[in-house]
Formats: C-alpha cells, sequence, structure tokens
C-alpha cells in the first residue's frame, strides 16, 4: 500500500512538472500582448514595462524563475487587476467555488444514491424507467444547457429563485442543481447496477430467510456493500464538477476561480491563466489520488496490485 | 380430459424418419457477428429510435440549410430578434411557431406586424443581425457534427495503432508507452484543451487537434488489452507459423476481431467530443462569427436570453437531443456488441 501511494505521488509530481512547463511554454507561444495599447508606447516605456514583469530575460531564464517561485507558492503578479499578486487573486475566489462543488457533489451524490436504490427495489416498474431516463438525460445533456433552461423558465419565466449573482443561500439553489445534474445520473446508473447485484447475492437470501424486514435488508446489508463501488465514480465525477463549474460559474455570475478564469483568457492575462491552471491541475490530480487510495483502504477485497487503479 | 384421451387413436401416429445425415443439420440460417449484433440492438427500443433520429438530424444538417430562403450568414438587419413563425403552424394558439413576443410587462405583440415582415417566414427566428437561425442551426449542427466525428475518427486511428504497437511489441516498449499514457491520463484534458485553443487560432481544425490531443488514450487502452489478450491464441499462434508479418497479424487478425470495442469506443467519444466543442465555443474560445457551432448559438442566445428565448432555447433542445440519442445508441450497440463490457 505504502509502495503503491508513493508510487502514484511519483506519478502525480511528473504530472504536475509536466503541466506548469506546457502551461509556461504555450503561454509564450501565444499571439498578442497581455498589456492594453502596448503597440502606442514609446521604446523606453515598453522596456519598463517588459522589465517589471521579467519579460526581457531570455526564456530559460524565465521559465526557471517561473519553476522557482511556484514551488514557493508565488505565482507572479496580475497584469490586469491593478497589480494584484495571483495567489491572492485566486485565494478569494476559492470560496464561492468550493462552496459550489460540495453542495453539487453531496446533492448530487445523495440524490443519485437515492434514486438509484429505489429503482433497483422496485426494478422493471415504472419508477425504474423514470429513473433511468433522468439518468440518461443527466449524463448525456451538459450542465450548461440545464443551467440555461432553468434560469429561463425558474427565474425569468415563475420568478420563484433569483436569475444570477451570489448573494445568500437562495441564489446557490439553481447553479448546484444545474451543477448536481451529471453526479445525480451516474450515481443513480452506478448505484441501480450494483444494488441489483447485491440484492441477488446469497447473504441477502439468508437475511430475508431469518425474517429481517425489508427496510432493513435493503438499508443495513444491500446498501453499505453496493455503495463500496460508487466510490470509484466520486474521482471522475469531482472532476467533471470542475470542468462543469467553469460555465455555471459564467453563466451565474458566480465570483468563483471558473469565472476569474474565463475572464483572464479574455484579457490575456498570462500569469493568471498560468495560475489558474495549475491550481486546476493540482486539484484534479490530488482529488483522483484521494479517491484512489479512499477505494484501496474502503474495499479490502480490492488488492491493489491485482486491482487496475485508474 | 378423459374424452381425448379416447379419440386418440394408434393410426394417428407415423413412425419418425430417423436419418443420421441429417441429425446435425443447421435448421437456422447462420448469421455473421454483425447480423447477430444488428438482432440485439433492435430489440433496444430507445437505440432503435435514437439511431432514427440521429439519421434524420444528420439528413436535416445537410439538406436543412438547403431548403430555407435565407442563408446561415445572411444579415438582415431590419429583420432582427424576429420569433419563430411557421405557415399554417402560426394560427394553432399553443405552439410557439405565431411569430408573437411578450413584452417585460406581459403584453404579448407581434413582432412580425412591428418589424413590417408580415410576408417572411422565419422557421426558428432570427438573430440580433437577422440571420436566419433555422438555416444556423442546422449549419451548426453540421459544424458540430463534422467536429465530433473527425475528433473520434482521428482519437480511433491514433489510438488503435498506439494500443496495438504497445501490446504487439510488449517488454520495455510497451512499459514505456504506457508510463506516457499514463502521465497523458493524469493531465486534465479541460486544462490542454484551454491551453491550446488560446495558443492556435479558434477554428474547425484547432479544436479537432485540441480535441484529439488528450481523447486518443482510453482506445489506446482498451486495444492494448485486447491485443493482450488475442497475442496468446491459438489464431494468432497459426497467423505465425504460416510467416504472417507482423503488420498482417495486427491488421488483418487481430484487429477484426475488436471491430466491436473499437465501434463502442468511438461512440462514446463522439457525444464527448460534442460536449468539448459547445464547452469551448461556451467559454469563448470556439469558432468565430459568422462561422456557427452549436455552443456558439447557444451561447449568442444566452446574451439575449429575457427578450428572445426562442435564440437559447432551440439549439440547447438541439443539442441535448444530440446528445441523449448517441448516448443511448452507444449504449444500445455496447450491450449488442460486448454483453460483458456493461458497467
Amino acid at each position: 500500500m505504502v509502495k503503491y501511494i508513493l508510487q502514484r505521488v511519483g506519478y502525480m509530481i511528473i504530472t504536475l512538472f509536466i503541466v506548469a512547463s506546457l502551461t509556461f511554454f504555450l503561454m509564450k507561444l501565444i499571439p498578442g500582448s497581455p498589456f492594453n495599447n502596448f503597440e502606442k508606447l514609446n521604446e523606453v516605456q515598453r522596456n519598463i514595462l517588459l522589465d517589471k514583469y521579467g519579460l526581457n530575460d531570455p526564456v530559460p531564464v524565465q521559465y526557471y524563475n517561473y519553476m522557482v517561485n511556484m514551488v514557493k507558492g508565488d505565482l507572479g503578479i496580475s497584469f490586469q487587476f491593478d497589480n494584484t499578486p495571483v495567489t491572492e487573486l485566486i485565494a478569494n475566489r476559492i470560496g464561492p467555488s468550493a462552496q459550489l462543488g460540495l453542495q453539487a457533489m453531496i446533492f448530487g451524490s445523495l440524490l443519485g444514491i437515492l434514486l438509484g436504490v429505489i429503482a433497483a427495489l422496485k426494478q422493471n416498474t415504472w419508477v425504474d424507467y423514470g429513473a433511468t431516463f433522468i439518468a440518461v438525460v443527466g449524463k448525456s445533456v451538459p450542465s450548461f444547457i440545464f443551467a440555461g433552461l432553468m434560469q429561463y423558465y425558474i427565474s425569468v419565466k415563475l420568478g420563484w429563485l433569483p436569475v444570477m449573482l451570489w448573494k445568500g443561500p437562495e441564489y446557490t439553489i439553481l447553479p448546484t442543481i444545474a451543477l448536481a445534474m451529471f453526479p445525480i445520473s451516474i450515481a443513480a446508473r452506478f448505484m441501480r447496477t450494483e444494488m441489483i447485484d447485491v440484492l441477488g447475492s446469497d447473504y441477502i437470501t439468508l437475511a430475508r430467510a431469518k425474517g429481517a424486514s425489508r427496510f432493513q435488508i435493503s438499508v443495513k446489508h444491500a446498501l453499505r456493500n453496493a455503495l463500496i463501488p460508487v466510490v470509484t465514480v466520486l474521482g471522475p465525477l469531482a472532476v467533471s464538477l470542475m470542468t462543469g463549474s467553469l460555465v455555471i460559474e459564467q453563466i451565474f455570475g458566480i465570483p468563483g476561480l471558473g469565472e476569474q478564469f474565463v475572464k483572464s483568457i479574455s484579457m490575456n492575462d498570462y500569469p493568471v491563466i498560468m495560475g489558474t491552471n495549475i491550481l486546476f491541475a493540482v486539484l484534479f490530480v490530488v482529488v483522483i489520488l484521494i479517491v484512489d487510495i479512499l477505494y484501496g483502504i474502503i474495499d479490502p477485497r480490492i488488492r491493489i496490485s491485482g486491482g487496475k487503479a485508474k | 380430459m378423459s374424452n381425448k384421451e379416447i379419440t386418440i387413436s394408434k393410426d394417428m401416429f407415423a413412425p419418425a424418419h430417423i436419418d443420421p445425415s441429417k441429425s446435425e443439420k443447421i435448421s437456422k440460417t447462420s448469421l455473421n457477428f454483425w447480423q447477430d449484433s444488428w438482432l440485439r440492438v433492435r430489440k433496444n427500443k430507445g437505440a432503435v429510435v435514437s439511431l432514427v433520429i440521429l439519421v434524420i438530424m444528420i439528413i436535416m444538417a445537410f439538406v436543412g440549410p438547403l431548403i430555407t430562403p435565407y442563408a446561415y450568414d445572411d444579415q438582415n438587419t431590419k429583420h432582427n430578434n424576429l420569433p419563430p413563425r411557421i405557415q399554417g403552424l402560426e394560427n394553432v394558439d399553443w405552439l410557439p411557431f405565431d411569430g408573437t413576443l411578450t413584452r417585460r410587462n406581459g403584453d404579448v405583440y407581434n413582432a412580425y406586424e412591428v418589424k413590417k415582415a408580415e410576408d417572411s417566414y422565419y422557421w426558428f427566428g432570427t438573430d440580433n443581425l437577422g440571420r436566419d437561425q433555422f438555416a444556423r442551426v442546422w449549419k451548426g449542427t453540421q459544424v458540430s457534427l463534422f467536429i465530433a466525428f473527425m475528433a473520434a475518427l482521428i482519437d480511433m486511428l491514433i489510438g488503435v495503432a498506439y494500443g496495438a504497437i504497445s501490446g504487439f511489441i510488449g517488454g520495455r516498449t510497451d512499459g514505456i508507452m504506457q508510463r506516457i499514457i499514463e502521465v497523458i491520463v493524469g493531465i486534465p484534458n479541460l486544462i490542454v484543451v484551454v491551453l491550446l485553443m488560446l495558443v492556435l487560432k479558434p477554428g474547425i481544425i484547432p479544436i479537432i487537434i485540441a480535441l484529439t490531443i488528450t481523447g486518443w488514450t482510453s482506445m489506446a487502452r482498451v486495444v492494448r488489452a485486447q491485443v493482450l489478450k488475442f497475442k496468446g491464441q491459438e489464431f494468432v499462434l497459426a497467423a505465425k507459423t504460416l510467416g504472417a508479418p507482423n503488420s498482417s497479424i495486427i491488421f488483418k487478425h487481430m484487429i477484426p476481431n475488436m471491430f466491436g470495442v473499437i465501434i463502442i469506443n468511438t461512440m462514446f467519444s463522439i457525444p464527448n467530443a460534442i460536449f468539448f466543442e459547445a464547452f469551448l465555443s461556451f467559454i469563448g474560445l470556439g469558432l468565430q462569427e459568422p462561422h456557427a457551432s452549436l455552443g456558439t448559438l447557444v451561447n449568442s442566445g444566452f446574451k439575449s436570453m429575457i427578450a428572445f428565448p426562442y435564440q437559447m432555447i432551440i439549439p440547447s433542445i438541439m443539442i441535448a437531443l444530440i446528445m441523449v440519442c448517441f448516448n443511448l445508441v452507444a449504449d444500445g450497440l455496447r450491450d449488442a456488441l460486448d454483453p460483458k463490457m456493461r458497467d
């Protein structure tokens, strides 16, 4: 187990190094200048500006400085947002993103598990078909489509909830639901398959023979065992939530990381793009690592050496 | 009961002819892999209906822009922001094709009368520059589908080649190639795609490149696993004994045996590509005007959602429909081609 974790951490560091280098060199290739009215400045002014941000150094020196500073936790200074350090800019925005992501994750997986269990218990009835239909739609349709349609029908037409912005709990409802559609459908599908599998096993028959009630069987015996494999999908789910949050934050005007990222892209603000990029990469990699390790701990039947870790 | 027993007499029976040469005869016509799969796909109603809808949408993606009198990039600013209006359906109250809009205060007015465009019919309405949405939506569907199919095809080619080589050669080469894949899989594709789109100029080809650069890994893994499975089997040994070169063992003997797996994987990568294309367009890194894809249409529809909701709703429904259909067809194919691969 220790060897496995060390190996995974090793891969993680290689991956992050590649992401950081890739980000740096690709950003160097981007056409266009990050500064407004750069063409109108004279030679001296340009040099002052370039010197200030270290852009006059040879590329290898810039690369070295960038890597060293990054390891120290310094991601540079934003070109656009009043010279704010990128770290500070990002730190202010983690709150809303984390809240939205967690809410969507918890709400999505709980509702999905519930749907999946109900569908499995009522297999081949209209309840089951309904749940399957929701799962297919939720898995296929991109979250920003849900977001747009809900924004229009629920907020604009019916006026039940605020259309956008981030000012209180009621503002979080629509973005959470839009973002949670994917977790709901994945958890429901997975849970249904697992539950049906578990319900057919011998120990369920034994429990039934001992006279345990239907509720007891489904909750105490079946659910607990069926839940284990669901942990595997948590990693991909978290990743999809991060991708989804980019657009959802954009649509609902939520001051989170994703919105910052999209804004920096349109403003050519290199240090912020690089910083957010690397933060996203770290989050992705760490989440997947944690999920893989958790899976090994939760289910002793899975031997890491034999099982293929995703 | 007893009555029946009486009426059955012995002379109603005749001895059966036992012909040993015919006992081994197969009465059912033999089916090849594809016919058999088709029989199984056909039983899955959702997949069949989705397939029909997809075929209709693909045909419409090419025919649609031709059957309206307006081209997808024709601007007519006098006719901007007109709601959908269809001949014949405009008098049906409960359908949204009557050419009316609702003001903020709840007034309903006929936009075609206000804009003095009574004799024009824009079936899906027009956008803020007066371009025909019907032509744009189908043109956009065409572009989105093209990007998705190309991305899936390239993923397939790279993935199959990489996986087959890695699995077939084995040993150290395999080890190195697998480590490379592991690192690539670790890099979140969102980041690579966004970075590449920043560097390359927006357009159809850069989007395809950005999508394929990380997209081929799952195919490579699946193909490698299959090659490893086949490597020890008799038919490969037989081919080797007969002196077949490695390339013909891979392409003539192994790959045809994994067509099912390859098709399933490709079918799942198509909706994925459609999603990423729409996603890129949505964050402003997709196609530029006047070109349209479903993603850019939804994105521009968002900007005028409150006043002209149809501009967002119609392309949204298109994306949703295409994605659901592709997923259902892919699910159906997976169940039919490879029952072991169910999730």
